[in-house]
């Protein structure tokens, strides 16, 4: 017999002990860093290098960030102003073109339908990094390189949000509505802004959420896209600064501070948008 | 009595072209143009008349590759990154698999804390990561002081395993949120019936669940395979810590210090192999556990 008799209570607090162990473990594995880099963003340059790194000394949050605004006139706010232009406008238009695009790849049948979907799942697969460089030389046929809008406009294209449009819409819009709006007189496109889009809105927030990391995120483009720091994300404003550490050291302090204030609306974003995105995360790989 | 009215072919034309309209226009010009553009200047060579004349872009024929292929750094690189995704991949994505298990057992109290707590470096960005990690590596500013100034992490033989460790600490939450979701996704009745056979945790994790979850296993395997190749925000912070990152560690670093010196064509090939490469890999994953799958 290869049953397992029902486990006895030493047994079952021992594997629940273990659990916590691991669970513990593991939250301070991804805490402490945050946790750290909070603790140094209150330090000023000389308690940085000689005060114990995960308490506080003196408290200096207010007189770093007070640095960091006044630093070459403040380019760090207008930095974190860029990022979230670039992720914050391009998600939301990206998201649109998305959903539009994969709710009709859903809903209408067409000819050569599976073969734009086929593209458009090739696209997923494309290091969107192998883009870059092409990227930039098209650019720069145009004169168009070092702008705003040589990272905004690339920004906008989300295939893998094509992906998940379409399979938000085939299961959470069904058909028999869209005959039924169609009935009542309502066009096709009054009827995705009225009904299915309310229908994909949870859907939408994950998407958007993706998409908005990804341009966060984004380095390879608009390293190699800008020149001025003016149009900088604040990723690339941040490493611009990292790499100047050693001869100007006090800018150290303003790439920790600054480091800190970058991931806050990041982390906000996500937990207020929590309800939404933890729904729709596993739609992509259950099939 | 449905009136599924059978589609006559095409009705909605214009709704259609409206909604597909702006993807494809845009997909067009910034997705499908830029590696048209990039096969097209990988096939140039750049000719001087002499020695001080007036560069010329001339067609070359696939020389550029040839160079690609004979680009020792670019392949060292390319090994490097092979390297680092045959252990990192799996070592990350085994930890997600523990956690999303963990977290959906009954051993385990405050899951809502714990889920949250791991997704949150999915919100940093590579960049601010790697420049944290940077300080908490360096051998006199760490906080774990104790072990930096005793191991370089920093040293040639030991940074690309540091590298691994950012990597791993910003996904590993988000790949763990894809197996959860995949795991809360499956019917309770499965466990129920295993369980009043007397089947413990591990064997309900390890027969049942684990199989079930597959697809989303092989998902976020390709996604990291994907991530794997493109490395390059992480190496290109670490250049300011220390000298073991050389300008091609990565190959999108080659392909990125290519391009600045400049030799665009030759980046453009390496582009374009690197493309390739990563497309080849990840469809080849999933035609392998596809087919394990249908045995």
């Amino acid at each position: 017999m290869t049953t397992v008799q029902t486990k006895g209570p030493r047994e079952k607090l021992a594997s629940r002990t273990a659990a916590m162990i691991i669970m513990g473990v593991s939250t301070l594995y991804f805490l402490v860093p945050i946790w750290w880099l909070f603790i140094s963003s209150t330090k000023d340059r000389a308690d940085f290098g000689s005060t114990a790194g995960l308490w506080f000394a003196d408290f200096n949050l207010f007189e770093n960030i007070g640095a960091l605004a006044a630093y070459n006139d403040g380019v760090y706010f207008r930095w974190m102003l860029n990022s979230i232009l670039y992720a914050g406008a391009g998600a939301l238009l990206g998201t649109l073109f998305a959903a539009m695009a994969g709710y009709a790849l859903a809903k209408y049948h067409f000819p050569g339908r599976e073969i734009v979907f086929n593209v458009v799942l090739g696209g997923v697969l494309v290091p969107a990094t192998a883009l870059a460089l092409p990227l930039f030389l098209i650019f720069s046929q145009f004169n168009a390189t070092n702008t705003f809008w040589s990272v905004f406009l690339p920004s906008l294209v989300s295939p893998f949000g094509v992906y998940l449009a379409r399979i938000f819409a085939a299961a959470s819009v069904p058909d028999e509505l869209l005959e039924a709006a169609r009935l009542d007189g309502s066009g096709e496109i009054r009827t995705f802004f009225t009904v299915s889009r309310r229908l994909m809105t949870p859907a939408l927030v994950t998407i958007f959420l993706f998409q908005f990391v990804a341009i966060w995120n984004n380095f390879f483009l608009p390293l190699i896209m800008l020149r001025d720091q003016e149009f900088f994300p604040v990723t690339l404003g941040l490493y611009a600064w990292n790499t100047q550490v050693n001869q100007i050291p006090e800018i150290r302090t303003l790439v920790i501070v600054g480091a800190f204030l970058s991931i806050i609306p990041l982390i906000i974003a996500f937990l207020s948008l929590q309800r939404f995105w933890r729904g729709g995360l596993g739609a992509g790989s259950v099939k | 009595m449905t009136t599924t009215v059978h589609r006559t072919p095409v009705r909605h034309k214009r709704a259609i072209a409206i909604f597909v309209a702006p993807f494809a226009a845009l997909f067009a010009v910034f997705y499908l143009l830029p590696i048209g553009y990039a096969i097209y200047q990988s096939l140039l060579v750049v000719q001087r008349d002499g020695t001080f004349g007036p560069p010329v872009q001339v067609f070359g024929g696939l020389q550029q590759y040839i160079l690609v292929f004979q680009n020792e750094a670019f392949w060292a690189s390319v090994g490097r990154v092979l390297l680092f995704g045959a252990v990192q991949v799996p070592v990350m994505l085994g930890f997600a698999l523990v956690l999303a298990l963990l977290l959906d057992s009954p051993l385990v109290k405050g899951k809502k804390f714990f889920r949250l707590a791991f997704f949150v470096p999915y919100a940093v960005p590579g960049v601010i990561a790697a420049i944290m990690w940077g300080y908490l590596y360096s051998p006199n500013l760490s906080p774990f002081i104790a072990v930096t100034s005793e191991v370089d992490l920093l040293s040639p033989q030991t940074v690309l395993w540091s590298i691994a460790n950012v990597v791993t600490w910003i996904y590993v939450g988000y790949n763990m949120l894809i197996i959860y979701s995949a795991l809360l996704a499956l019917p309770s009745e499965i466990f129920e019936a295993a369980r009043l056979d007397g089947a413990s945790q591990w064997q309900i994790a390890w027969s049942i669940k684990i199989p079930l979850v597959m697809p989303a296993i092989v998902l976020t395997a390709i996604f990291s395979i994907i991530g794997t190749l493109q490395l390059l925000a992480e190496p290109q912070v670490f250049r300011s810590f220390t000298s073991s990152v050389s300008s091609t560690f990565t190959p999108n670093l080659a392909v990125y210090s290519t391009s600045a010196v400049p030799n665009v064509n030759l980046a453009a090939a390496m582009s374009v192999v690197l493309a390739l490469a990563t497309f080849a890999m990840s469809f080849a994953f999933l035609k392998f556990t596809q087919r394990k799958a249908d045995k």
